[in-house]
């Protein structure tokens, strides 16, 4: 009985592989050319994995009854923690080989074509490191707080975890997000143009909890927060940021925090750039001043065409982009397609979103999609009849300030192309004849 | 969701029959939070962790380096990936030159050049460097370093001593090269509908510089410049 229940467990490629054994020769030709196993037999990308419909090869189901459908497929706890479909392989973090000296100190981009919703899953959640990434044992991480306090304290991880918690849907964007496009049109991927963003639930103490709890001395007005890893993170935040609504985090999505988001805790800054968000925190001190950390001055600070330099631009103003179409997803056939997209502001709520297909000459109203939460990614969706020609397509984020997103030419009229950071500017994605989708700017 | 089992230490003194740490030591000045989680922080923990330095030399340690002892320092940990003179390898900072460059097409920030603070030198060096072994070097070879690369910058002297005393009083070239307030948003626009602009111009596109790493399949190992 074990013996025939492991014969059937076999996974799904296997038994249609040896349905294709039985098929009349040309069928089995046509089913191996598919392109849906490789020659090993291992599977190769599907359709949601971001691979052009047109590319795969049509089906023989209906009206032949599929192998799946007359096996049994393996039982529960097979994977004990669950992972995605090998026919979704091709989703997962990447990162640019030019753009820094080593993968320790780096970054990798979250893959934005593929993701549906709003929030983005652990395992695809962008990393940031300086020093890689540590691998630390919580029973032996502490959270210490103290400098101008009543009461300076060490926490344990149990202990954080006492008190009162509390969630919220917060993105979190690296500054840098779009950095390399600044003199021209470089990269064609949503991925590596737009993927130093990602949304998540976090859950956690509020930072004013932990403050209110040691007794912030009347002097104190700046925290500075520092990580456990070999780089020894450090910003400065002012305390009115840090009672306002940051939290020290344990728990991403509902689970703890993935080593590379900075278990066993991490600050979550809501609205601030990505390098504000210090990871495997073990350390908050109260201050009189800011302490004018290498992350603060030699990095995250940007620079001017006079020459001078901008400080503390902690707040990541509003954005938007498509993400279908895009380069990585380009459009298969003419007639109604939605254009979709992600909008978020560091500033609070997305009041609207708008779309253009002709460059940015007339704009239409896009529809919001549930739900829209302030510091948040937020949906947005316009149908459109796409007619066979070339078009331009950009969108174009309002946040509730009244802040409209602006061109790419007008920030560079403002801020020159040294500035690095903060590049929120529109995007532009050229649409050819083809289907496919092109990055773009416009003078 | 993870939860931490308590910690041997605490149940063994519970069966001792300690008082739990988690409640005020006897002495401290200050009664416990509203809470009373954890353990107040003595003065001990606090000076081994807190190791961060501000401009007004708030947190520097004793000791001292030279420019010289800094040298050897340097030679030993550093020059491997910042260069013999700070000229930096590969992908690796620039530690030195630059000087007047901000203004050009291609910046060089440097400690130089662009840092506004020698106390922000001391700190970083003293946490997070050399990048292989963060947090190995004495403070002493820490202050040599400080001294050394300020003085590849031609901003301190080959007899300078770095020390808690001479390195705030430090002024850095691009001291005055910084606002410290967001001034944005700097564009503001109106939400224009219709008819919006004269023409559209594509001024540059991404097609064909084979500059952008695979998305499908395997990781991209391939383009490094």
């Amino acid at each position: 009985m074990l013996g025939k229940l492991r014969r059937l467990n076999q996974d799904a490629s296997k038994i249609a592989l040896e349905e294709s054994e039985r098929l009349p020769s040309e069928e089995r030709r046509r089913f191996l050319r598919s392109g849906l196993f490789t020659a090993g037999g291992a599977m190769v990308g599907g359709a949601l994995a971001g691979i052009a419909p047109k590319a795969l090869a049509s089906t023989q189901y209906p009206p032949e009854i599929p192998p799946w459908t007359r096996s049994l497929g393996p039982g529960v706890v097979t994977d004990p923690y669950g992972v995605p479909s090998p026919f979704e392989k091709d989703v997962i973090r990447r990162n640019v080989p030019w753009l820094t000296a080593d993968k320790v100190s780096s970054i990798s981009f979250t893959p934005l074509q593929h993701l549906k919703g709003i929030i983005t899953p652990n395992g695809l959640f962008f990393e940031r490191h300086h020093a890689g990434r540590p691998e630390i044992d919580p029973q032996q991480h502490r959270l210490m707080i103290h400098g101008l306090v009543d009461r300076p304290i060490i926490l344990s991880m149990e202990d954080l975890q006492r008190f009162p918690s509390v969630s919220q849907i917060n993105f979190i964007e690296c500054p840098a997000n779009g950095g390399m496009e600044w003199r021209g049109a470089q990269l064609n991927s949503l991925q590596f143009l737009h993927g130093m963003v990602s949304c998540a639930e976090w859950t956690g103490v509020r930072l004013s909890t932990l403050l209110q709890e040691v007794g912030i001395k009347p002097e104190g007005k700046w925290l500075l927060a520092e990580g456990a890893d070999g780089a020894a993170m450090t910003r400065s935040i002012p305390l009115e940021k840090a009672l306002d609504d940051v939290i020290v985090a344990y728990a991403q999505n509902g689970e703890a925090l993935r080593r590379e988001q900075g278990y066993p805790i991490r600050l979550v800054v809501p609205g601030w750039e990505g390098n504000t968000h210090v990871k495997w925190l073990r350390r908050l001190e109260v201050g009189d001043k800011p302490w004018m950390q290498r992350e603060e001055t030699s990095k995250y600070t940007d620079l001017m065409p006079d020459g001078t330099a901008h400080g503390f631009t902690w707040v990541m103003e509003a954005k938007s982009v498509i993400t279908s179409p895009c380069p990585e997803m380009p459009l298969t056939n003419k007639g109604v397609c939605q254009i979709e997209g992600l909008a978020w502001s560091g500033r609070g709520k997305v009041k609207a979103v708008d779309v253009s297909v002709d460059g940015g000459q007339n704009w239409q109203q896009a529809q919001l999609r549930e739900p829209v939460m302030s510091k948040s990614l937020t949906r947005f969706s316009l149908e459109w009849k796409w007619d066979g020609n070339p078009a331009l397509l950009q969108s174009r984020v309002i946040d509730e300030t009244g802040y409209v997103q602006p061109t790419l030419a007008q920030l560079k009229q403002a801020r020159g192309t040294n500035s690095i950071y903060h590049k929120n500017a529109i995007q532009t994605w050229k649409v050819n004849g083809d289907g496919s989708v092109v990055n773009v700017q416009l003078s | 969701m993870f939860s931490f089992h308590k910690k041997p230490r605490l149940l063994a003194s519970a069966c001792c029959g300690v008082i739990l740490a988690s409640m005020p030591i006897l002495g401290a000045a200050e009664p416990a939070g509203h809470y009373g989680y954890g353990e107040p922080a003595t003065d001990e923990q606090i000076a081994a962790w807190d190791i961060d330095v501000r401009p007004d030399g708030k947190g520097l340690p004793d000791g001292s380096g030279t420019v010289d002892e800094g040298m050897a320092v340097y030679e030993t940990h550093c020059s491997s990936c910042h260069g013999a003179f700070g000229e930096g390898m590969g992908r690796y900072p620039k530690l030195a030159g630059g000087e007047g460059s901000l203004t050009e097409d291609r910046p060089e920030k440097t400690v130089g050049s662009y840092w506004p603070y020698a106390s922000t030198l001391w700190d970083y060096i003293h946490r997070a460097m050399p990048f292989f072994a963060p947090q190995s070097l004495t403070d002493d070879q820490v202050y040599a370093l400080t001294a050394y690369v300020l003085n590849l910058n031609y901003i301190v002297e080959a007899d300078f001593v770095a020390n808690k005393e001479t390195l705030p009083q430090v002024e850095m070239p691009n001291h005055d090269g910084f606002t410290w307030e967001d001034p944005r948003p700097v564009v503001n626009n109106e939400r224009c509908m219709e008819n919006c602009k004269e023409e559209v111009t594509v001024s540059d596109s991404a097609a064909g510089k084979n500059l952008t790493p695979s998305t499908t399949g395997p990781l991209d190992e391939g383009i490094t410049e």
